[in-house]
Order: structure tokens, then sequence, then C-alpha cells
């Protein structure tokens, strides 16, 4: 391996790892664990602005934000790495099979993706949301609906790509079965493409759950997530900017990080 | 129902709204607004209208702004009771089965016409479904005749006495034979006339110049504006570009005390968390009594109203002063945890049990509510989850489907002490919370046959005691209304029912 403009890509790969990272951190501990209850209010204590104790200030019902912050990214992770992880398997599923037999099945899938693909993403989450109600776990499921095809589409060019590669023919020529292509021989090869699209996914998916939240139909408060923190908070933009500043800049930095990491991936990928 | 003081959310991302409220503040910089140079103001409202014809429309926001419009032989005045608006002079027979109304002389409606016996006769027959059939007005649907004595004096015959009657002759008196057109050209005989409406936009009046008040109305024309949601209607009051919006969210108020009048008023609405009376363990009364005791309205009113609603403990409106009984010390406005434990161990939960509280994500002001109340109700081991919806689907599974366990919302009264007591009779169609008591359906039928207005109002504040002890639901506040209003406007006058009364509002600069 060459390591021509080697800076270049560790520009973004690391800046991505930091904030990614960091992100991550809080959000894992903030499932399990914050500094102060998340839900305990305190009419004493209404909208304190960042202090010591409150270092992001608190909201109009006396919470602490970097408490409620932290609890929200973890949900928004755990909810979103739940809609990457049931897209993506249904997108190595159903791409694998359909790129690597081709025939009437694929037909079948990929005229059911572009159906899926042809609806604006966030107003067909709407309808299934409409259709299961609100909650957590449905807003797991309908994005993971939504997500599905455009894994699918990737995962299937890939096998595509590679169901005639040179050491696939001879694997079949040994006799290996078609598990064992498909699986063994060629998943293997396409994860460098595979995992920016789970980065992407993974960013849309952050995205897309702070929207649901935001309308309301997503977490339910009190239970705190990053987008009912912002719609709440859209009422006191006036009065204390901060409710919305730390929520906010919060999606910001994630959905950047986890930006920055993809593109680092696929710049080091291109560089091999 | 109305529960109007709640923005709208809508269905665009964060940074859109950004971009967008940029976009709008940068518009309206130069903004002293085109309203005040001529006589006349915009005033800006939240839905669309449902029916400009004032028979069928329903909806509380559009009975508000067709009061401008429209009157009946009686109204309402800025205290609830009633004025004589086109009768100069009624009178109820001994056995309250007779009203004979004396119409005042020298009324004109819109198009010019002096109102008749005939017209009064044809708009009462319409509303009680003398005329097809169908009564437009249900507490109406009693009239058996409507008699013209003379020119100016017309005789209504009802089927049953009830003293709360005449409240309903608020409806409005229309020119005979007009019904059909109502719908799209109302004609009416009040200060304003109407001019235009444009679907989701607003309606426009102007001036009725033969108003038979003296001086009144004192604005040429009023445009009532629909505003997109709550966010919008700020940034339009704050450029100047409208000029009176009410039912703000407390928040909102805050940010207009300085550049705004913002005026609070009691609305007629009840606040509640309502409790479904026939699911278990919501059946126990004692239960229901210890969610009563471990609320904390005095919390609930700082952290959602700023501390301006008005606590209550059961289903009458503190402006309703003859009929309703202070309650408030049978629960007490703040918890009383151990009690509430007491009871829940009483009841055999004393581990408590899960709850879901369904409520209309829409609106901010109950799903707040919702947030306090969720944490209030952890203290005493309840384990209650918000679960949000669209107010379709609310209508359909919780008001009209019962399916439920608990909601928040609030209802609207008018100003007859029955219309909410109705709610809780056993066999209502609207008793939507399954409250069942003997004693309530039995002393609601004596309120309602009573004629002399004290038994009657002893009845009702009995009514109210049964619904509060037996925790029917928990009846936290009536929320109060803050409007604001631009800082060269005079005049208005609040009412304790819903109407938007701008016939006296002037520009005083």
């Amino acid at each position: 391996m060459r390591k021509k403009n080697g800076s270049k890509w560790n520009k973004y790969l690391y800046a991505g790892a930091v904030m990614t990272g960091i992100a991550l951190l809080l959000g894992v501990v903030g499932f399990f664990w914050t500094p102060c209850s998340t839900t305990a209010m305190s009419a004493g204590e209404k909208f304190s602005p960042p202090s010591l104790g409150h270092i992001f200030g608190t909201d109009n019902f006396g919470r602490d934000i970097f408490s409620r912050v932290m609890k929200g990214l973890g949900t928004t992770i755990a909810v979103s790495s739940l809609v990457v992880l049931f897209s993506g398997a249904v997108g190595i599923l159903l791409g694998a099979l359909t790129g690597y037999f081709g025939g009437i099945g694929d037909e079948i899938v990929m005229r059911i993706t572009d159906a899926v693909n042809g609806f604006p993403s966030i107003l067909l989450t709407l309808v299934i949301i409409s259709l299961l109600g609100s909650g957590r776990q449905n807003v797991i499921i309908s994005l993971g609906i939504v997500f599905a095809p455009s894994f699918v589409r990737i995962v299937r060019s890939e096998f595509i790509r590679l169901r005639d590669a040179d050491y696939i023919r001879r694997a079949r020529l040994m006799g290996a079965g078609s598990f064992r292509i498909l699986f063994v021989h060629i998943l293997p090869n396409i994860f460098s493409v595979f995992w920016i699209s789970v980065m992407i996914g993974f960013n849309n998916a952050i995205l897309a759950e702070s929207g649901m939240s935001y309308l309301g139909i997503g977490v339910q408060p009190p239970d705190a997530s990053l987008g009912n923190m912002l719609s709440d908070a859209q009422g006191y933009l006036q009065s204390a900017p901060w409710c919305a500043l730390a929520p906010g800049l919060t999606i910001v930095w994630v959905v950047l990080g986890f930006s920055l990491f993809g593109e680092g991936i696929r710049r080091k990928a291109a560089e091999e | 129902m109305k529960t109007g003081f709640h923005g709208k959310k809508k269905l665009c991302g964060f940074l859109f709204t950004a971009l967008l409220s940029m976009a709008v503040l940068g518009g309206c910089a130069d903004g002293t607004g085109e309203s005040s140079e001529d006589n006349s103001i915009v005033v800006g409202i939240q839905q669309d209208i449902d029916s400009l014809d004032p028979h069928k429309a329903t909806a509380a926001g559009t009975k508000e702004i067709l009061f401008n419009i429209f009157e009946g032989l009686v109204k309402p005045d800025e205290n609830g009771s009633l004025i004589n608006a086109l009768a100069s002079d009624y009178t109820i027979s001994e056995d309250g089965l007779v009203y004979t109304f004396a119409l005042r002389e020298g009324v004109k409606f819109h198009n010019g016409n002096a109102v008749t016996a005939e017209d009064v006769k044809y708009s009462l027959e319409r509303v009680s479904g003398l005329l097809d059939g169908t009564p437009l007005i249900s507490t109406l649907s009693t009239i058996q005749a409507v008699d013209i004595i003379d020119e100016h004096t017309v005789q209504v015959t009802v089927g049953s006495a009830n003293t709360e009657l005449i409240y309903s002759f608020v409806a409005a008196i229309i020119p005979a034979g007009s019904g059909e057109e109502e719908g799209t050209d109302p004609i009416g005989t009040g200060p304003f006339s109407f001019v235009s409406y444009e679907p989701l936009k607003g309606i426009t009046l102007a001036k009725n110049p033969d108003y038979w008040q003296e001086g009144l109305p004192k604005l040429d024309s009023v445009e009532f504006r629909i505003m997109g949601d709550g966010d919008t209607a700020l940034m339009e009051l704050q450029g100047g570009t409208v000029d009176f919006y009410a039912y703000l969210t407390d928040s909102q108020a805050q940010a207009l005390k300085n550049s705004h009048q913002v005026l609070s008023s009691p609305t007629n609405m009840v606040q509640a968390l309502f409790l479904n009376n026939a699911v278990e363990p919501l059946n126990d009364v004692r239960v229901r009594q210890a969610i009563s005791y471990a609320l904390d309205k005095n919390e609930i009113n700082d952290f959602v109203a700023g501390g301006n609603g008005t606590l209550i403990s059961s289903a009458m409106l503190p402006t309703l002063k003859e009929y309703y009984v202070d309650l408030n010390d049978t629960y007490g406005s703040a918890a009383n945890v151990e009690k509430a434990m007491e009871l829940m161990a009483d009841a055999g939960y004393a581990d408590g049990f899960d709850l879901e509280i369904a409520i209309v994500s829409d609106y901010p002001f109950h799903m707040q509510t919702g947030e306090v109340i969720v944490e209030q109700l952890k203290k005493i081991g309840i384990n209650a989850a918000i679960k949000g919806m669209d107010n379709n689907t609310w209508l359909e599974q919780v008001y009209n489907g019962r399916n439920f366990e608990a909601t928040i919302t609030a209802l609207t009264s008018d100003m007859t002490p029955g219309y909410l007591m109705n709610r809780f009779v056993t066999d209502s169609k609207k008793n939507f919370i399954n409250f069942q008591s003997a004693e309530y359906d039995e002393i609601y039928l004596k309120a309602q046959n009573a004629l002399d207005p004290e038994e009657k109002a002893g009845y009702y504040k009995e009514l109210q005691k049964i619904l509060c002890d037996e925790a029917g639901s928990v009846f936290i506040q009536t929320p109060a209304n803050q409007t604001a209003i631009s800082k060269s406007l005079a005049g208005y006058k609040f009412y304790p029912v819903y109407v938007q009364d701008m016939s006296t509002v002037y520009i005083a600069e």
C-alpha cells in the first residue's frame, strides 16, 4: 500500500473519528447514566442560563439540559443503530440474492425498491407511522423500511460487479456452493463500499429520528430526545436560546462527525 | 371542542424554519404595518372558518368571528349575562313554556331591509327544525311553535320548561328565506357586515353604518387573517402586520410583553386529566382519589400557564358565579403524597401500575401538562407514559371510541351551567369518561327541571361535589387566555365566552 497524500485522508478520518468518538461516548454513557435526572423538575431552576452546575443551562421545567442531551443522544444513537442494523441486514440479504442470481426475483425486488424510492422518504415514514401509531419502536420499523432500498441497491450493484470476477468463477468451478460464494467470497469484498453507505445511512437515521421526535411522533416526552428538545425549545428561542442551542449543536456535531468519518473511509478505500 | 391557545406544529425541519424565519424577519424590518393608517385592523386567527352560515357553524373559532356579523334576540355581554339585542324586551310565562319577544324597532339587515317578525319566525323555525325536520341547534329543538302576534311581537312555545333555554336565543336572526345563501353571502344585523372570505386566508368585514347601537362600531373594517401557526403569528405581531392575536402560549406572551399590551382573561375551558372510569384500575374510586391527591396543581399552573390559570376541582367555570362552588380544599392544590399512597395501598396497588395518557401532540399546552403529571405520578408509584397522537386519531379512539386509560384535554363550556355537567350523566353521549353515579343522574334531572334559580344553583353545586368526591376525573384549571393587542388600540372588551367583539375597538393614537 502506497501512502501518497497520506495526510489528506488522515485529516478527515481522524477528525471524524474524534468527533464521532466523543458523541458515541457521551451517548452510550448517557443511555445508562446522567449527571442529573433527566425528568425531575424544579420550579426554582426554570430557565437558568449555562453555569457550572448546569453547563448547558436548564429548560422550561428546570431540567438539566446537558443530562437531557446525553440521554437524548443515547436514545438517538440506539434508535439509529437499530434502524441501520435492520435495513443493512435486509440490504445484504436481498442485495446479495438479487445481484448474484438476477432473474425474475431481481425484477420484483427492484420494482418494489423503485416504488419505495418513489416517495419522499419523510412522507413515507409519516404514512407508516400513522398506520402503526407513534412511539420509539414504530419509528425504528418505519425508518428501517424506508432505508432498506438504498442498501439493497448498493449491495446488489456490488454483487453484480463481482459475480463474474475471475476468482468467483474459479470458486464456482471448484464446486463451491452458492451460499459460500455469496457470503464468504463476495461479501467481504464489498465492505469498503458498504461501510460508507452505513455511515451515510446512520447520518440520515439520526436526522430522521430527530425529525420524527420534533414532530412529536417519535420518542414521547417526558423522555429526552434531541428532536423533541428542539421542538420544545422553539417557543423559547428569544427568552432562553440555550434550550435550542444545545440539542441543535449536538445534532450538527454528530452528523458532521459521521460525515467526516465516512468521507475518511471513502478516501482511504480509494487510495487502496 | 376548541382548544385554542396552542400553536400548531408544522411539518418542516428546523433548518427550514430557521431560514424561513430569517427571510420573514428580514422582510418585515421596515414594517410598521399598513393597517394603522386607515381606520382598520388585522386580527390573527388560528384556524379556518368551518361555515359562514351562523346556524351551521360549530367551531368555536368560527362563532367568535360570526359574533360580529350576526345577532340573536338576546346576546351576551362582557359579564356573561344576557342583554337584549334584536328583542327590546321579552317575557317568559309562569310555567316556562311561552316566550314572548318584543322586537326592537328600526333595526336593519346589512342589505338595508328592516328586520320583521317574519324574519324572526323564519330564523327560529330554521334552527329548531320546524322548517325541514332537522334542528340546526339542538337545544332549540324543543320549540313547538313560533307565532307572529303582531308586526313587532313574536311568541315562542316550547315543549318543556327549562330556565337555561333563554341562552339559546342568542341564535342568529337572518332574513326570511335566505337560508340557502347564508353559507356564501351571510347577511345579519351585527356591527360589521361581510365583505369577502377566502379559504385558508381569512375573512374581511366592514362597518355596518346602520347599526342600531349608537356610535358602534368604531372601526371601518376588520380583517381576520388565518395564521399558519403560533410562530408565524408571533413574527407578524412583532413586525406590525397583525394588530391583535388571542390564545398566546405563555412563552409567546413573555416575548410580546414589552412591545404589546398583553391582557389576560379567564377562558371558558376546563382542563383536566380525564380518567376512563370503566377500565381497571381506574374503575376503583380510591385509585382515582389517589391520583387526585398526588397531583400538585399549583406546580402544573406555574410550569405550563405561568401561574395565570384558575385552579378548579370540578367541571364548572368559576365565571359562572351563581353556580360555581369552590372545592379546591377537597384534595388540596398541592400534592398530598402520603394520603395518595394510603389510598393506593387500600385499593391493592401499593406497588403502583402502568398508565397511558393519550394527548393530542399538536397542543403543547396539554403535552407540557402531561410531562409534569407523569413526573408527579411517579411519586406514588404510577408509571405513566404519554401517547401522542393527532387530533383525528384522538377523536376516534379517545373521545368517540372511549378506548383509553387517561387523557389530557380541555372541554369548552357555554354560559349555561348544565352544558358541562351534562357530560357526566351516565347515559350521556358525551360522557366519554364513563362516569357512573345514580345519585348524579337523579340530581342532574332535578337541576334541569328546577324553575327557582336558587334551587337550581343548589342542585348544580351538589353535582360538582359528587363529581369531585367521586374523582370522576382530576380537574386542573381553567387556563387563562392571553391576548396580544397592538399598543395603538384601545376599547377591547373580554367576554367570558368565546367571542371576539370588535365593535368597541378603536385606534387610540
